[in-house]
């Protein structure tokens, strides 16, 4: 019974302008991004993607909220939860199928940018294995992100209360794991202190992605993460 | 086939719904009725399993509500106040997704089920209509489309016929009392006449409670002569 929730989700961000406006707004300020001073693409001069992806965890902490920030708060609002929990659905299933949907949704969006793939494979040789498990990382990155906003979004019927406590959410575990914050850390605490609390931030487990590392261990954090906030999200929502 | 046993519901320190019992059988219409904020809308949402009851429970087609809700969400058809659909399908896509979540296998037999609700309730002329820009009438009917959707034994109606035009209220009626015979059926209204309709059994709640629970006939002849809504009245002054 996930199929029908997952088909209605997926198909409603196209049943709006919604789909069109985050799609491009995600490519175009992706993109520019790396072709700006920071990301540093051409100066590079490297045939890799290192300068597109190294602002996903930055550009995550806002677009996976704009794209969950709806997923529960609407229903809410709008009263069609009634309906949906009168059916018979299960709330596991229920919010699987959403999750799911939102998920592919925002793969869509990372696996729109092909094009880059295909500008670097033209300029150089670039190494695929890296692509790959970048690309495999980047979309578990956003499954994480997604897991945080999808419970956000359960807690309120306000679509703009659940972008804003999506975003504080995630922007948590991003800091987490940057460097000034953990160095800090590391100079009041003892080392394994901040080992251990960087090693719950996006940052640190998409970074090896990046390098071409595929850790088990940073895959079982991202889908431990998406098990446990949705986990609490079946609870919000049966109480 | 419901068996309402001892539902509560509160919010706060407020009582919505306090001890209600009852039970509707097979060719039973029973009207709700009560003055606003008596608590109707809240005890259908418990009876269909969308709100968890602080105590007591509803045992609907010999399932329970609080210990297998799936069950019984399968057995019921329910229209909730104020109809609420996914406004930027379209009225057929709407039904289509009601029938996959029904349980309805292959295409043919989801289409087949959404035909006959759009013709039951007459929609066909608005079908490829998203239903945000559905009149409130139309609206209405496409809640009541999605609860008889899968011929269901039980129908839970909140206000099924709210905001439809005169002759809609009367083929909705016609509709309910022709499914009857073999349906339980539990209807809300503020509409004293639809109940001497329609309705064998009248059930009246006041601030959460049963304050009477009878047939048309019998709260008639509560007040030999006087109209219904005195009767109404009187039964609930302790709401005003
Ligand atoms: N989520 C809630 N939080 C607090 N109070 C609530 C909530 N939902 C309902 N109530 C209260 O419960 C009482 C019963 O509400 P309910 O909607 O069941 O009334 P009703 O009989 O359906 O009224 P109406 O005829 O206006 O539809 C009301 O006093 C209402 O304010
Ligand atoms: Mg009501």
């Amino acid at each position: 019974m996930i199929t029908p929730v997952f088909k209605r989700e997926f198909l409603g961000y196209f049943r709006s302008p919604v789909a069109y406006v985050f799609l491009i707004a995600f490519l175009v300020i992706s993109v520019a991004l790396a072709f700006s001073r920071y990301g540093g693409f051409y100066r590079a001069n490297l045939a890799s993607l290192d300068a597109y992806f190294q602002f996903y965890p930055w550009l995550f902490l806002f677009l996976v909220p704009a794209a969950g920030m709806r997923l529960w708060s609407e229903e809410k609002r709008s009263g069609t939860v009634e309906l949906l929990f009168t059916l018979p659905i299960t709330t596991l299933e229920a919010v699987l199928g959403k999750f799911l949907a939102a998920w592919a949704f925002l793969t869509l969006g990372i696996l729109l940018s092909f094009p880059m793939v295909l500008t670097v494979a033209y300029l150089g040789d670039p190494d695929w294995g890296v692509l790959i498990a970048t690309y495999f990382g980047a979309i578990l990155m956003a499954g994480g992100y997604l897991g945080v906003c999808s419970l956000m979004s359960a807690l309120t019927k306000n679509q703009v209360i659940s972008f804003v406590l999506s975003l504080v959410a995630c922007a948590v575990l991003v800091f987490l794991g940057l460097s000034g914050f953990t160095d800090t850390l590391a100079a009041v605490f003892p080392v394994s202190v901040a080992d251990a609390v960087s090693n719950f931030s996006f940052m640190t487990h998409f970074d090896s992605f990046t390098k071409g590392i595929v850790d088990p261990k940073d895959v079982v954090f991202f889908l431990s993460l998406m098990g446990f906030t949705l986990f609490l999200n079946v609870v919000v929502l049966e109480r | 086939m419901i068996e309402v046993k001892g539902l509560v519901k509160t919010y706060g320190a407020k009582r919505a719904v306090d001890g209600v019992t009852f039970s509707v059988r097979r060719g039973d219409i029973l009207g709700f009725l009560g003055p606003n904020g008596a608590g109707k809308s809240t005890t259908m949402k418990m009876i269909t399993g969308f709100l968890r009851p602080t105590a007591g429970t509803a045992v609907v087609g010999g399932h329970d509500v609080t210990a297998d809700p799936v069950a019984v969400k399968r057995k019921i058809g329910y229209l909730p106040e104020s109809a609420p659909a996914y406004g930027e399908m379209t009225v057929e896509e709407f039904l289509f997704f009601i029938a996959e979540c029904r349980g309805f296998k292959g295409p043919d037999a989801k289409r087949a089920a959404a035909e006959r609700a759009i013709q039951l309730t007459h929609l066909v002329p608005v079908r490829r209509q998203t239903i945000e820009t559905l009149s409130k009438g139309y609206k209405q009917r496409v809640g009541f489309a999605q609860a008889m959707l899968h011929d269901p034994p039980i129908l839970v109606l909140d206000e099924p016929t709210d905001g439809l035009d005169p002759n809609q209220k009367n083929e909705v009626r016609s509709l309910i009392k022709g499914m009857a015979v073999e349906k339980a059926v539990i209807l809300s209204t503020h509409i004293l006449e639809e109940v001497e309709a329609i309705c064998n059994r009248v059930i009246i709640i006041s601030q959460g409670r049963v304050v009477a629970d009878e047939t048309p006939e019998q709260l008639r002849a509560r007040q030999p002569g006087a109209r219904l809504d005195e009767i109404f009245r009187t039964l609930t002054l302790s709401d005003v």
